[in-house]
């Protein structure tokens, strides 16, 4: 494993281009794009202001840098340095700005979610969709990046729009049975959409691509609901997690429960547990160190915090959720046990791993490629687990790093290290990684 | 003791026997009139003669008239005192039975005395005890009253608690209800004030957007430097309905390959386990058809069976034809075959149970053979015999070493051995030693003590002799009329006093006295006597099997000296085992160096 030197950035805006051969991270109010493999200055551009937002086009021919607090987006071109574009939202504002899956058109949320701005970079065209939803997630894209749903608002009541995104067609209209509406995400071959209902009332509901309603799914009533959702892969499973603590997995011929997942504090000793225990400084070569995790698999006590219930959005239940690329594997994290990240086999439908920090977990993420897991908790290590182990690995840069947040290359060799104003690559060692 | 003295007097008195037993009849009806004139004329008679004798040489004939006259009024009419005709003497014969007639009465009279006393006393201890319970159940009774009353009370006031406590559930309840009704009037209240803000918010929106579109914002704009090609390098189409018609034609198409896809999973899937079903029906078809002949044999009860394997083939060729047809029309077929099929092998299951639970009777060989086969058998029953043997040589070739060690073997391997036994071991030894040193110290000292309390004990008994051979005398002397005459007034007290020590005597325990040594332990002088040495005695119990030492500690302390004495009068085998203990801790001790 090796590791690059640091480079700089803000706000943590750093992203990998789709086809895995850029880099392009944003320095106070400029964008530098790097070569991943020789990391040397590819281009350079310089915004208008602090960039809030950056966002690769799919084709990797443009970026994208929103400056909300001006209301503008600038987009760069990566073939021809000198072309640039510049969208201004005027007096109305700009609180979300996006690609569309084709990478031609910029869609621009503006202020009090009045409505969504769809920018042609091809012919200039503007075109406005009205009442969309302020919600967690009130829009998204198939994966094959061909429809796009936008939850709506009119009359008190909740609507899908389902458009093509070719030329922005509005192809269904349908009204949802939920009482307010808080996201909706589509499986990945596109052909269902799941809709979940507000906090208050636990309610998914699916929706074939044609508008038909498919099934409902409610595990109890008269008490928070859904905190968030996620697809594997394969879209086979559905799993829901919520503010009971419980991750629920829909299969997707029945769409009923299959599986369910509780996240207790007393683990049984059947299970495998790590964790991480606080040593004195230990030597650290540039070699994987698995000296500062000890498996322990005795009857196990977690650390839980305790929710004020006074206070909005508690902090309990399950709010991270993640399958890994062959959809075996899922990683959870209870907001009361926040050092704690669950792994979850999909196959054995039960617990496979328990992975106990000593700090509260910032952020996880799969290899693209294999079950790998990676996982920060804002300390100077990086964790990696397998179903093979577990291992940690220190960061060997000069001054104080902490990893706040990571991503994964799309090939799944390398891994971006981001800390507060400062990022660093990490190279995984492709000849011996483990197969999965 | 009365009885004592009676028999010893019959002996005396062998031929007056018929008489008295004949006065004894006659006297019963005037019994009680007698015995009180007796009395009276006795008394009156000692009022006037004082210590004068009763008769002197002059008076003899009115004495022996009086004496006549009283014994008529006695009863005792039949016999008569004369006197010899030279009338210088009493004729003897009559005379004495008059006495004993008289003596006779005064017995029975005491006894009858003693009778009432008794009864007297035990009446009156019962009325005591009566007295005692009455008061007692009084004071019961008195008790529960106040008990009751005081369960009243509380029960009273818990009444009182249900009851307030009944009134806050109600108003509990009303509060409940109405907290709800407000949580659900505030409810309704909130969702119609969000719907009007919602309605609000929109209007405003609406406004909004009215303004910034008739605004014409000026500062809304795009400036792209020139307009890239579409990413699929294809130009703009209008929107018209053809396009329309085509997204909703791709997008049916997209859902039509989705469901294709899910279709052909399905159906890999469903060839999958076809094909696994169709190997389990393989594998049960070759479970069961070997049975076949045998079923028929054996068990003739089984028609529906027999029918199920006759129907077997044909029933293996369908569900093979099932597979390839559509499920419709299979299904049925297939469920009823597999059910058959199922159904016979829980048959074939619940026989093979019966079997397996058969040939655990030994009887019941031969059926067994069917279960397991012979040769599987009989490789088993080799495959232990050969362990046993080999344990057996293991444990022969154990005790081989072992006495090798114990044996006296030549002075190095001693020496060595030796090394081997832990100081620890060699400690505990020496204790165990010093200990049964003590024991049996202990052992000789009660001996000791006991013999002595033995030969104490003889000379007890003898002393005890010599006071009951002065007593009887005693008592025999008071019997006679010379003591009556001296010491009428005392005899009735002694007698009263004599019954009493009697009864005592009675209410404590007889020692039965068979051996000498036996009674010496029972009685507690000489059980206190041997206090000290049964503290030691226990000590040495451990000898003797826990079973007794845990029935001794059981009963009462008066049982266990009974114990201890029957233990101790068997100290020949007691120090027999004491004994063999004592070789085989020698043997210990020794058999180590």
């Amino acid at each position: 494993m090796n590791f690059s030197e640091l480079f700089k950035q803000t706000n943590q805006l750093c992203r990998l281009s789709p086809d895995g051969k850029y880099l392009a991270t944003c320095v106070q109010y400029r964008l530098v794009v790097r070569d991943v493999n020789t990391l040397q200055i590819l281009h350079l551009y310089t915004c208008l202001d602090q960039v809030l937002h950056m966002e690769w086009s799919s084709d990797s021919l443009f970026i994208l840098c929103a400056m909300y607090k001006r209301g503008l987006v600038q987009v760069w071109s990566l073939e021809q340095p000198d072309w640039h574009c510049k969208i201004d939202e005027g007096s109305i504002g700009l609180v979300s700005s996006r690609w569309s899956p084709d990478g031609r058109h910029v869609l621009n949320t503006t202020e009090f979610h009045l409505r969504v701005t769809v920018w042609s970079l091809c012919n200039k065209s503007v075109s406005y969709i009205k009442y969309p939803k302020a919600c967690q997630k009130g829009m998204d894209f198939s994966a094959d990046g061909r429809y796009m749903a936008l939850a709506e608002r009119r009359e008190c009541k909740d609507y899908i729009s389902v458009f093509v995104c070719d030329d922005w067609h509005l192809l269904r209209h349908f009204e949802t049975e939920t009482q307010d509406l808080a996201g909706v995400e589509w499986s990945p071959n596109g052909c269902v959409l799941a809709v979940w209902d507000t906090c208050l009332e636990y309610k998914v509901l699916l929706y074939s691509l044609d508008g038909r309603l498919l099934s409902t799914y409610s595990a109890y009533e008269w008490s928070l609901g859904i905190k968030t959702i996620a697809w594997s892969p394969s879209s086979q499973f559905l799993a829901i997690s919520s503010y009971d603590e419980k991750v629920r997995i829909l299969n997707h011929i029945t769409w009923k429960k299959i599986a369910e997942f509780e996240h207790p504090a007393n683990i049984s000793s059947t299970k495998v547990v790590y964790r991480e225990v606080e040593k004195c400084p230990v030597v650290v070569s540039e070699d994987l160190s698995s000296s500062q995790i000890t498996v322990s698999s005795s009857l196990f006590n977690t650390q839980m915090l305790k929710p004020d219930p006074d206070r909005a959005n508690p902090k309990v239940g399950v709010s991270l959720l993640a399958f890994s690329a062959n959809s075996r594997y899922l990683a959870t994290k209870n907001d009361n046990m926040p050092n704690n990240v669950w792994v979850w086999d999909m196959q054995k439908g039960g617990l496979q791993a328990v992975l106990e920090q000593t700090g509260p977990v910032r952020c996880f993420a799969w290899d693209p490629r294999r079950p790998r897991l990676a996982l920060c908790t804002g300390n100077t290590k990086l964790y990696l687990w397998s179903p093979a182990g577990c291992v940690s690995v220190k960061v060997p840069v000069e001054g104080c790093f902490q990893v706040l947040s990571l991503l994964w290359h799309c090939s799944g060799d390398s891994l971006i290290l981001l800390g507060k104003e400062q990022l660093c690559l990490c190279y995984m060692e492709t000849e011996d990684a483990p197969k999965p | 003791m009365g009885d004592q003295c009676g028999m010893t007097m019959t002996e005396h008195t062998l031929d007056a026997k018929e008489i008295s037993s004949i006065s004894g009849i006659t006297m019963s009806p005037s019994r009680q009139y007698g015995q009180t004139t007796l009395h009276s004329s006795l008394s009156l008679h000692k009022s006037y003669s004082g210590f004068s004798p009763f008769c002197s040489e002059h008076s003899v004939t009115q004495c022996i008239s009086y004496i006549n006259q009283e014994a008529c009024s006695l009863g005792l009419g039949t016999v008569c005192i004369d006197l010899c005709l030279g009338g210088e003497g009493l004729k003897a014969v009559p005379v004495l039975n008059l006495l004993y007639e008289l003596l006779q009465i005064n017995r029975r009279h005491q006894k009858a005395a003693e009778e009432l006393e008794t009864q007297q006393m035990k009446n009156s201890s019962d009325m005591e005890h009566l007295q005692h319970s009455h008061s007692r159940l009084k004071d019961q009774l008195e008790h529960t009253r106040r008990e009751n009353s005081g369960l009243h009370e509380g029960e009273r006031q818990l009444q009182l608690k249900i009851k307030t406590l009944q009134r806050c559930l109600k108003s509990e309840k009303e509060e409940v209800q109405k907290l709800q009704s407000i949580i659900s009037s505030r409810a309704s209240q909130y969702n119609h004030d969000a719907k009007r803000k919602e309605r609000e918010c929109a209007k405003l929106k609406e406004r909004l957007n009215q303004l910034l579109v008739e605004k014409r914002d000026k500062k809304l704009a795009i400036e792209v430097s020139n307009p890239v090609g579409r990413s699929d390098g294809k130009r703009g189409l209008w929107k018209t309905g053809k396009m329309e018609a085509r997204h909703e034609g791709e997008m049916y198409k997209a859902l039509l390959n989705d469901y294709e896809a899910r279709q052909r999973a399905l159906m890999v899937e469903n060839t999958e386990l076809k094909k696994v079903l169709q190997q389990m029906k393989r594998d049960m078809v070759s479970i069961l058809s070997p049975k076949k002949p045998q079923a028929r044999g054996e068990a003739s009860d089984d028609s529906l069976e027999q029918v199920c394997s006759d129907g077997e083939e044909e029933m293996c060729e369908a569900s093979r034809e099932c597979v390839e047809q559509s499920c419709e029309q299979a299904r049925e077929k297939l469920t009823n075959s597999i059910r058959q099929q199922w159904r016979r092998l829980k048959c074939h299951m619940e026989r093979l149970d019966s079997q397996a639970s058969l040939v655990s009777a030994p009887d019941r060989e031969g059926e067994g053979e069917e279960l397991i086969s012979r040769q599987v058998h009989e490789e088993e029953v080799l495959r232990m015999r050969l362990e046993l043997q080999q344990c057996r040589d293991f444990i022969q070739t154990q005790q081989q070493l072992w006495q090798q060690l114990s044996s006296p073997c030549d002075d190095e391997t001693a020496a060595l051995l030796s090394g081997c036994y832990t100081l620890e071991e060699k400690e505990r030894l020496k204790e165990e030693w010093r200990l049964f040193q003590e024991q049996k110290r202990n052992f000789e000292k009660e001996r000791k003590s006991f013999t002595e309390a033995a030969i104490r004990l003889g000379h007890e008994k003898k002393a005890f002799e010599d006071d009951r051979a002065t007593w009887l005398k005693n008592q025999f002397l008071t019997m006679t009329p010379f003591v009556d005459r001296k010491r009428p007034a005392t005899l009735e007290s002694h007698s009263t006093a004599s019954s009493g020590a009697e009864a005592k005597m009675i209410s404590t325990p007889v020692p039965p006295a068979k051996s000498v040594s036996y009674s010496a332990f029972t009685t507690p002088k000489t059980g206190s006597a041997c206090v000290p040495s049964t503290v030691d005695l226990y000590r040495t119990l451990r000898l003797i099997p826990e079973s007794s030492l845990r029935s001794q500690g059981r009963r009462g302390s008066r049982q266990d000296f009974s114990s201890l004495s029957r233990d101790l009068t068997k100290p020949r085998l007691h120090n027999g085992t004491a004994d063999c203990s004592l070789l085989s801790l020698l043997k210990d001790v020794e058999s180590p160096t």
